[in-house]
């Protein structure tokens, strides 16, 4: 298997994380978060290699990779959209906000785009319910959103 | 320790200090010693006061008065009317400002702010501004006067119970880990604030984070723990960061590590941040996450009290608890039941969202009722609405109907009218919501975060979303309230933790309380609040329409047609109910049936 993913070397992301948190066996959930941050989620190779630097059975890292939803095992796009799905913001009409994505990206929740550009992802309340209905691209936060702006905000990134 | 009564700043920012703010400071100083106040009133150097435009600037404790443009010859004058006399000298005080959070208004009438007195007043990223605020008053007093069973006693007489929504009295749980014998023990703080639409402990981290510092210091003392913990949800960035800078500057001031205050007591604590994942605020599920493990709750007993994180004695509370403790300390345990219903002492925060005014964060003392939250608090319904229905306690809480409004508020009586205290999440519905559409929606969230591990919850909570979906999309049977009705009452009983057993809830109370909404929708194919897409028919009322054709340019599908200048009509076999039609008629022409 090849060791490149979004162009960076899997075994060294992996090492540099595990020796960030001196490979402690409690360390592993901002392990792994780290190298999902890295390499845009927690390929294959990457598994193999945490599990030995840490000496912690690969069933049992993957258990952890996998109940988290910060962390994905699937390769995500180059933008991770993620829809609150709460009920403050549905009261304030995310639906409408979430009927406008779903057309404007044709995509499934959890899917990602055929030229791998977007993710789409629910997410659990981000704590900003005063400007709901919410959604965060990247690590960019939008608020008060009406379905008219979905297409505006999408077309900021590359 | 001394105790001032008086605090005053001195801004030490070289654009102050270069128009004189030390030699302000030496007079002040001296004038105050020359008075004979030096042991009541104290002279701090700190950056940061103002904007440094009207140097030299002053701030004066606890009245928070914010002094400019002083000159030393005013010294004596000022010194004498403020400390003296206790008069506030108008002409040299600066201009009020306003910088509140942006959830956080003035305080309305009915609102007693305890733990939210400090946010969006003071600078959360600097220890000295929370120090000025009687910071760390409380855990000095506790060191230098008071022995680790004093201090439990006295948060046992205040009468505090656990904010995470269970309300255990915390001072019972201290005593329990107290008394648990064991070399290494544990403290944990819970700020996993999962529930949607419930942000009161982000708004503390992020606005106080050194009340709930102090707050786990003072615990640690108690319970004579050595490590701490801060397990803090990772959808929260900023507030992971202001804690982690509170901690450093608790540290650098000699509040964390070894021998604090001069004491023989150590403490440290760090902050670990979750991975996405709403179980993790159930307290077992908690322990497993911090040691790296999947969060699944366990079976207790064993309490974490006895059995906690890596097996040993671990005392857990939220946010809000520890944050209250100071100000228990500082003014007594008398003071804080003196708020609050007969077994519910002291205030409570909530996040108050949905359909009212006035959304955002409050703070209100127990024994308020419903009715006050809502119309007086949060200013009433949104655009002339009526109230439906108001859940509490978050997506394990029950539908309070306009019956219970007057209902006050504590944790009993929640849980008795079927709803729970919760963390502290509030959405107030209006008449426009449907019953059966929120209990469907609310058993979604429900269902995807069941962490699987039990099978009432895992397979019970699955069933009840099925048939909420069937009874949403038309195909109700004869018999779902009654399957519904047994379900709730198995996975209450059977499910591990408080997830599955809270589950029902939603569906109890709706139906308890909205049953003829679920019944028009089984035997009558109808949904009285006009939600549920597959229930409802859009059509052009004839008279009305003026054949703009706004209506039909606009449908996606296609579905409506007439001439122009005629009433157009829509095709029901062709509609999807998307609503477009009814949003951009100017003529109000298109019913909803």
């Amino acid at each position: 298997m090849s060791n490149n993913n979004n162009g960076r070397d899997v075994i060294k992301t992996v090492n540099a994380a595990v020796g960030e948190f001196h490979a402690k066996q409690e360390e592993l959930i901002p392990i792994l978060m780290k190298v999902n941050q890295e390499l845009g989620y927690i390929p294959n190779d990457a598994l193999e290699q945490i599990s030995e630097a840490m000496h912690i059975p690969q069933s049992r890292v993957y258990s952890v990779a996998s109940f988290y939803h910060m962390i994905s095992t699937k390769p995500t796009g180059r933008h991770v959209i993620k829809f609150c799905e709460s009920a403050p913001c549905h009261v304030a009409g995310g639906k409408a906000v979430w009927d406008a994505l779903l057309e404007e990206l044709q995509i499934k929740p959890g899917e990602t785009s055929p030229d791998g550009k977007w993710t789409l992802k629910t997410t659990s309340c981000l704590g900003v319910c005063a400007v709901g209905p919410v959604m965060m691209v990247d690590d960019d936060i939008y608020g008060n959103l009406k379905p008219d702006q979905v297409q505006e905000i999408l077309e900021r990134y590359e | 320790m001394t105790y001032f009564r008086s605090h005053i700043l001195v801004c030490n920012d070289p654009v102050c200090t270069n128009k004189g703010s030390m030699e302000i400071m030496q007079a002040l100083i001296d004038e105050i010693s020359s008075k004979g106040l030096q042991d009541e009133v104290q002279v701090l150097d700190t950056p940061r006061i103002g904007n440094c435009e009207n140097g030299p600037e002053i701030l004066v404790y606890p009245e928070g008065l914010h002094y400019i443009n002083l000159k030393k010859d005013q010294i004596p004058f000022l010194v004498e009317e403020q400390f003296l006399k206790g008069r506030p000298i108008p002409d040299f005080l600066a201009p009020p400002k306003k910088e509140q959070a942006q959830e956080l208004g003035e305080p309305t009438a009915k609102e007693v702010r305890v733990v939210l007195r400090n946010c969006g007043k003071i600078d959360p990223q600097n220890i000295e501004e929370y120090i000025a605020e009687d910071g760390y008053q409380a855990l000095a007093k506790v060191l230098s006067e008071s022995t680790p069973d004093e201090v439990i006693d006295t948060v046992r007489r205040s009468g505090l119970r656990g904010r995470g929504g269970a309300g255990f009295p915390t001072g019972l749980k201290w005593s329990l880990t107290r008394d648990t014998v064991s070399n290494t023990k544990f403290l944990v703080c819970n700020a996993d604030e999962g529930d949607p639409g419930a942000f009161m402990n982000r708004s503390v981290l992020e606005g106080d984070p050194h009340s709930v510092v102090e707050g786990m210091i003072i615990a640690a003392y108690a319970i004579g723990a050595t490590q701490g913990y801060i397990y803090c949800r990772a959808e929260y960035p900023i507030a992971v960061r202001t804690l982690n800078i509170a901690i450093e500057q608790a540290r650098a001031y000699g509040l964390l590590g070894e021998h604090i205050m001069g004491t023989d007591f150590s403490f440290d604590m760090e902050v670990r941040k979750g991975a996405g994942a709403f179980v993790c605020g159930e307290e077992t599920a908690l322990i497993k996450s911090i040691e790296g493990k999947r969060g699944e709750p366990r079976p207790r007993p064993p309490f974490p009290s006895v059995k906690g994180l890596f097996g040993k004695p671990t005392n857990i509370n939220n946010v809000e608890s520890y944050a209250n403790v100071p100000q228990i300390i500082l003014r007594g345990p008398e003071w804080f039941s003196s708020m609050g219903t007969e077994k519910s002492k002291g205030t409570k925060t909530f996040a108050l969202a949905g359909d009212v005014n006035r959304t955002g964060l409050i703070e209100v003392p127990f024994g308020i009722t419903l009715r006050e939250i809502v119309f007086d608090v949060g200013g009433g319904i949104k655009n002339g609405h009526e109230f439906k229905a108001i859940q509490t306690g978050g997506p394990m809480g029950g539908c309070l109907p306009t019956a219970d409004l007057d209902l006050e508020v504590d944790y009993e009586k929640l849980t008795q009218a079927g709803s729970i205290m919760g963390s502290g999440g509030m959405v107030v519905m209006d008449d426009e919501t449907c019953m059966v559409d929120i209990a469907r929606f609310f058993m979604d969230f429900i269902q995807d975060e069941s962490c699987g591990k039990c099978v009432p919850c895992r397979v019970g909570t699955r069933r009840m979303l099925e048939i909420l979906t069937r009874i949403c999309n038309g195909e109700g049977r004869d018999g779902d309230i009654e399957l519904l009705e047994e379900l709730c009452v198995e996975i209450k009983q059977d499910s591990l933790c408080g997830l599955g057993q809270g589950a029902p809830n939603v569906i109890v109370s709706t139906l308890k309380n909205f049953r003829d909404e679920y019944e028009a929708h089984i035997y009558k194919k109808e949904c009285p609040a006009k939600v549920c897409r597959a229930l409802i028919q859009y059509e052009i009322q004839a008279d009305k329409c003026v054949g703009c054709t706004a209506c039909a340019r606009n449908c996606p599908v296609d579905a409506i047609s007439g001439e122009a200048k005629k009433p157009h009509s829509i095709n029901p076999d062709t509609c999807i109910r998307c609503g477009i039609c009814k949003n951009v008629c100017n003529y109000d022409a298109i019913l909803v049936k």
